[in-house]
């Protein structure tokens, strides 16, 4: 569970990213963030993965305190959020099974376990075959599906997604969503950051829409609607 | 723990293997900076032997006047030696001054005749004197002018020496300070040389260590692998540098050897090769794990 409370950041005095912005995210949903370029989709992105620290609000992670952990206590925090961005973000150095090994690694689990849960990601995600590549040998979707297999690895109970698409064509967009969708199913929240209406409207979940930092609409079956 | 090491160790030398290119280069650039700094440990080495050669050769000498006798001459060497300047003080009397130059003239049948038709010895005894610091010389030449001693001293070399050895003095100076500025100098370039060039090897890798913050490795986890790195390239570096002044040095000897005969540059190696080795890995490493750990540093914001 997941619970902003009246958060604002700001990054210099004349941009505020968000203005006292509130909500609760409970377990297993899946909701979308939407608005226009600037209108604060990443910042709480980076606030819910620690990156950002607000400057007026507390932000829960269950009954963690996100805003006031230190940053010797992020990384066992990260290990609990899966991070998707649109840039994909992979491990260039590594290979498709070392990228996603990595998320295990980091948290001291052993190789039989590595070895075995790895191979059946990349079976769940369609890349079984392209174990052993680098990401340069990778297309787009590719990339992004090798890192969703990364985020969800070690089933972490939050899965955040900064515009996982933006970078992709329709057909591997959807690959994503679906996805995100079973990811969510397997009992995972889902935050997806978008502006794809296209996606929002068939997906018909939750959708919490900002515009210049403020939480304008927050609806169950929400739809992309965006008026001045 | 051990599995997090064990990790790291592998991660360190796969880097290491994948960027093969980067890794030459930085491996370049630290053997250039290891050699310097090899090459000043030598150099420094020779210098100082030179240096101690030619202040070993310089020296004052008193002649006694001949109707001295050996028990006031010998006095006066006790109370040389009781100064604090004066290093050794040897005596030479009058018949070994005598042998020594019949050796020195003995193929000169012209001299050594000459010699055996005197009836007395023309040579005169006298005391060579070695200062502990070459500036010193004149404060002994002082005192051995004094109004007391005159009456059996024939004459002081410092004297008619006094020019030369201040000429020596000063380069000996010009030599040791200009020695040190110079190692001072360079040692400084080639660590600055170095360091940078690791830290660019890292600022290529900024991305990678800011995901690995996202996905939530801990900074020794990311920092690790560097640091292997790090020690690779010091390790490589050193045994390379080394490999490449053996051969050198080997070459170089006789020559260094012809200038200052005290200098056998091979046999100096040969002595202290564990420790010219061991620094030059404990250097490259130290040089290496630093700049890692500085480097990576910056990128661990996130």
């Amino acid at each position: 569970m997941i619970t902003f409370q009246n958060v604002t950041k700001t990054y210099n005095k004349h941009s505020t990213a968000l203005e006292n912005v509130t909500f609760k995210i409970n377990p297993k949903e899946f909701v979308s963030i939407v608005g226009r370029s600037g209108a604060g989709k990443s910042t709480i992105v980076k606030l819910v993965v620690g990156e950002e620290k607000p400057n007026g609000g507390r932000i829960f992670f269950d009954s963690l305190e996100v805003n006031k952990l230190k940053y010797s206590q992020l990384p066992q925090y990260r290990r609990q959020i899966g991070t998707i961005f649109q840039d994909f973000r992979l491990l260039t150095g590594k290979t498709v099974f070392e990228n996603i090994a990595f998320a295990l690694e980091v948290e001291g689990r052993p190789q039989k376990e590595i070895n075995k849960f790895v191979p059946e990601i990349l079976e769940l995600v369609g890349l079984k075959e392209k174990i052993n590549s680098f990401p340069y040998e990778l297309s787009g979707g590719e990339k992004q599906r090798v890192a969703i297999a990364r985020a969800m690895i070690n089933r972490p109970e939050v899965l955040v997604a900064d515009e996982p698409t933006g970078n992709l064509d329709p057909f591997n967009t959807w690959e994503i969503i679906k996805l995100l969708m079973k990811i969510n199913e397997m009992g995972s929240i889902v935050i997806l950051a978008t502006h794809n209406k296209e996606i929002i409207n068939t997906l018909s979940r939750r959708v919490i829409t900002l515009d210049k930092g403020k939480v304008i609409r927050d609806e169950e079956h929400g739809r992309f609607i965006l008026t001045n | 723990m051990f599995l997090a090491l064990s990790r790291i160790i592998k991660y360190g030398f796969k880097n290491f293997l994948r960027n093969g290119w980067l890794s030459t280069a930085t491996i370049a650039v630290m053997f250039l900076a290891l050699f310097v700094l090899q090459s000043l440990i030598i150099f420094n080495v020779v210098a100082t032997t030179a240096i101690t050669s030619v202040q070993n050769k310089i020296d004052i000498s008193v002649y006694f006047k001949s109707n001295v006798t050996e028990d006031e001459i010998l006095n006066l060497k006790k109370s040389l030696e009781g100064l604090n300047e004066v290093k050794k003080v040897e005596y030479v009397s009058q018949d070994q001054a005598l042998a020594e130059f019949q050796a020195r003239h003995q193929e000169n049948s012209a001299v050594s005749q000459a010699i055996s038709e005197l009836e007395t010895n023309p040579l005169l005894a006298s005391l060579n004197i070695k200062a502990n610091n070459p500036k010193e010389y004149a404060a002994i030449a002082d005192y051995l002018n004094n109004q007391t001693l005159s009456p059996i001293i024939e004459k002081v070399s410092y004297a008619q020496n006094q020019v030369v050895i201040d000429r020596l003095i000063s380069i000996v100076d010009t030599a040791k300070n200009g020695g040190i500025i110079l190692s001072i100098i360079a040692a400084i370039i080639a660590v600055l040389v170095a360091f940078n060039t690791i830290r660019l090897a890292i600022y290529s890798n900024r991305d990678t260590i800011g995901i690995m913050r996202v996905v939530g490795a801990s900074n020794n986890f990311i920092r690790g692998p560097y640091i292997v790195e790090g020690v690779l390239y010091g390790i490589l570096a050193g045994v390379l540098s080394f490999a490449v002044v053996v051969p050198l040095i080997t070459y170089a000897s006789p020559y260094v050897a012809n200038f200052i005969p005290d200098m056998n540059l091979q046999t100096y190696f040969a002595s202290n090769f564990l420790r010219l080795l061991g620094y030059q890995l404990i250097f490259g490493i130290i040089l290496g794990v630093f700049s890692s750990f500085i480097a990576v540093r910056r990128y661990l914001q996130v």
